[in-house]
């Protein structure tokens, strides 16, 4: 194979991962929690078309005007978390349940659809978007300039973010009470720990974080805003938390390498290549999560795995 | 925990809450649509008054919301089903594309059998697809124990595909190739007239069979559920996985023949759309329905009851159908999934909290008073 189709690849792989990254991000906390959040593309949608609304409707310098989309995005997504918040942890209706009710509630028939034609938005080309920034005038170098070196300005923040959450996990306290919330609740009351408030807390960023990753569809990977427009990566951002054992280092590594499958198709169409049908490559990413979850599932990865143990149970203090 | 308020668990909920709350539920989820119609420049009443009498009182509206219900009141029973193990098929979706593929094939294939044979054929022939596409989490939940709702809901979009690919990318079986305008707008081959299902017909109004159907399998999976070994099992199983275990149940077949019923009757969904309403294998039209996913919303509102599925169908049915009648300005289409989620949330939430007490925490029981029940106690 030609190696500029592999460049265009990874190029494109860095796109299609990054939002990957930001929700899969905010998934792991969550979950780290104990909180399941099935609502996740339902939140991205929501950041996707909010963003898309605060970009069109604002007028002012570009900086400004992205950088109160990317705020927007991550109110939108908090806020549907919110609702999961409030359904699983105080009401404690199933995680399941509320999560899937939140990506109904929000999803292609709902929420972000209605707002979309209220806001008059759609199938319009964007005003504003992130661009490529030549970062340490490094761009030109062979192969790394143009997959590491002319990313925009989100994907360098997605880096940011993952090696703070990296940090913040493993790092501080704040980090390790969150992983005692997750792993036992119980043990972590007892020591003072506000269970409650760790939970709505990372649920909430979380959120935010899903938010984020849907207005990077809509602000830099093709300013546009359609229905649905996520289309499923918000279930494979969950998908990923778990076959990268709930951590953030092989999430990222995971979240890319489905930036190559669902990569794979568009730049091998744009160049007239047509080995197999173009369905097999739109639905390779979701065939490869499939296999993906079951190799995390085998013996050999059991033994690895860091679900966090109380994970999808309501912690109550009040009752055995 | 901390909080002004106090939750405990009732001990058992009185009979006139079982029945308020749900109703309670669906007035706040109307009064807070409500609010959302009014604050985004729309007259709440007009909007409720054309929603009614779009979905029932208008001309053929009644006839098209039992359309809608149908494939719903399938999915719905599909989703109620496993939920009751909580055993999570959120493939609902791709089990009925799958059941469309199989039901035109059997349809297409054959076609000039008598039409009861037929008929029953393309009923078999959907829910064996369905059931084969719900095998693939459910092999990998029993056996690997890999969480079957990720995967079931990935085979969705599989699904989808590979319909898209049959009718738009491909010369397949089910693609009509030899009438002229098909070359230009890629279509499916109609089933012959043989192949449609009857329905019953009372002046202007039409119930179709698929509803009949679905009805019976209501009440079939229903007496499974309470009234049989088999279903004992199952609420074991839901309840508690390990008891299942210790107690001789094969949790492994379980799963696999729970799966397997649940993405059959999903399939009949797909027959009935083929049969029933279609004639002809539409990939846009199946997917942009999103009847599976709606199902899941419609085993939620049951509360996971078969027959009260059917009433839910009938509910969620005419919500769609009116919106899709009223679709326009005035209507945008995300209302219909906007008002689906907000009736799930109220109704999730009051059905859990009729199972609670809430009170303020300062009207907690004093040492005081405790001593004093103590004392009661102890007397001789």
């Amino acid at each position: 194979m030609n190696s500029n189709i592999v460049i265009a690849v990874l190029v494109s792989a860095i796109g299609f991962g990054t939002p990957l990254v930001l929700a899969g991000l905010g998934e792991l906390l969550a979950e780290r929690s104990g909180v399941l959040n099935l609502g996740v593309e339902g939140m991205m949608l929501m950041g996707a078309v909010t963003a898309f609304f605060v970009s069109q409707k604002t007028h002012g310098p570009t900086a400004l005007v992205l950088l109160l989309a990317v705020l927007a995005s991550m109110v939108a997504g908090s806020a549907m978390a919110l609702i999961h918040a409030v359904l699983s942890i105080t009401i404690r209706v199933n995680q399941i349940v509320s999560g899937l009710a939140v990506t109904i509630f929000a999803g292609i028939i709902g929420l972000s659809s209605y707002l979309g034609q209220v806001w008059n938005i759609g199938g319009v080309a964007g005003h504003h978007q992130f661009n490529g920034i030549d970062l340490f005038g490094l761009q030109n170098l062979p192969i790394v300039g143009p997959i590491i070196f002319s990313e925009d300005a989100f994907v360098y923040a997605s880096w940011v973010l993952v090696l703070a959450v990296l940090y913040y996990l493993y790092r501080t306290r704040p980090g390790l009470y969150l992983r005692a919330v997750g792993e036992n609740p119980a043990a972590a009351d007892a020591m003072g720990i506000n269970v409650t408030a760790y939970r709505y807390v990372h649920t909430l960023i979380g959120g935010a974080l899903a938010g984020l990753g849907g207005a990077y569809f809509t602000l830099a990977l093709a300013p546009i805003w359609t229905d649905g427009l996520t289309a499923g990566f918000g279930w494979i951002a969950i998908a990923l938390v778990i076959f990268a054992f709930w951590r953030p280092d092989l999430l990222v590594l995971g979240a890319y390498l489905f930036g190559i499958f669902s990569a794979l198709g568009p730049t091998l169409e744009t160049r007239g290549i047509t080995v197999l049908p173009s369905e097999f490559y739109s639905a390779l990413p979701f065939l490869m999560t499939v296999i993906a979850l079951a190799a995390a599932s085998t013996s050999w990865a059991n033994r690895r795995v860091g679900t966090p143990a109380s994970l999808g149970i309501p912690y109550t203090r009040e009752e055995g | 925990m901390t909080g002004p308020l106090h939750i405990e668990r009732r001990l058992d909920t009185p009979k006139w809450l079982k029945v308020a709350v749900p109703f309670a539920s669906i007035l706040l989820a109307a009064i807070i649509v409500a609010i959302l119609l009014a604050a985004t420049g729309h007259n709440p009443f007009s909007t409720y008054h054309q929603m009614y009498s779009a979905s029932v009182t208008a001309d053929g509206a009644l006839t098209s919301t039992f359309v809608y219900a149908t494939p719903m009141l399938f999915t719905g029973l599909c989703a109620a089903f496993a939920f009751r193990m909580r055993t999570w098929n959120i493939g609902g979706e791709g089990q009925l594309y799958m059941g469309a593929v199989g039901a035109s094939a059997v349809g297409l294939v054959l076609g000039d059998w008598p039409r009861p044979l037929l008929i029953i054929a393309m009923v078999i022939g959907g829910a064996l697809a369905g059931m084969l596409w719900a095998c693939i989490p459910a092999l990998l939940r029993a056996y690997l124990r890999t969480n079957e709702i990720l995967t079931s809901l990935m085979l969705n979009y599989v699904a989808g595909f590979f319909m898209y690919y049959l009718i738009y990318d491909s010369s397949s079986y089910w693609r009509d190739l030899t009438t002229p305008g098909a070359s230009v707008f890629p279509t499916g081959k109609t089933l012959v007239a043989n192949a449609s299902w009857p329905g019953i017909t009372i002046g202007t109004f039409t119930l179709p069979m698929g509803f009949i159907l679905g009805v019976g399998l209501a009440v079939g999976l229903l007496v499974l559920i309470r009234s049989t070994r088999y279903g004992f099992e199952m609420r074991v199983m839901g309840d508690s996985p390990q008891a299942a275990n210790y107690s001789g149940i094969r949790t492994k077949r379980k799963i696999l023949s729970v799966m397997a019923i649940s993405g059959g009757v999903a399939g009949i969904a797909g027959s009935s759309q083929i049969g029933d309403f279609g004639h002809v294998l539409d990939p846009r039209g199946l997917q942009q329905a999103q009847y599976g996913y709606t199902g899941i919303v419609v085993a939620a509102l049951a509360l996971y009851n078969p027959l009260a599925v059917v009433l839910v169908s009938l509910l969620i049915g005419g919500l769609t159908s009116a919106g899709f009648a009223l679709e326009g300005p005035s209507f945008p289409t995300g209302l219909v999934g906007t008002m689906e989620g907000i009736i799930l949330f109220t109704v999730l939430g009051g059905e859990i909290l009729a199972r609670y007490r809430i009170g303020l925490r300062h009207r907690a029981v004093t040492p005081a008073s405790a001593g004093a029940n103590f004392g009661t106690e102890v007397a001789p």
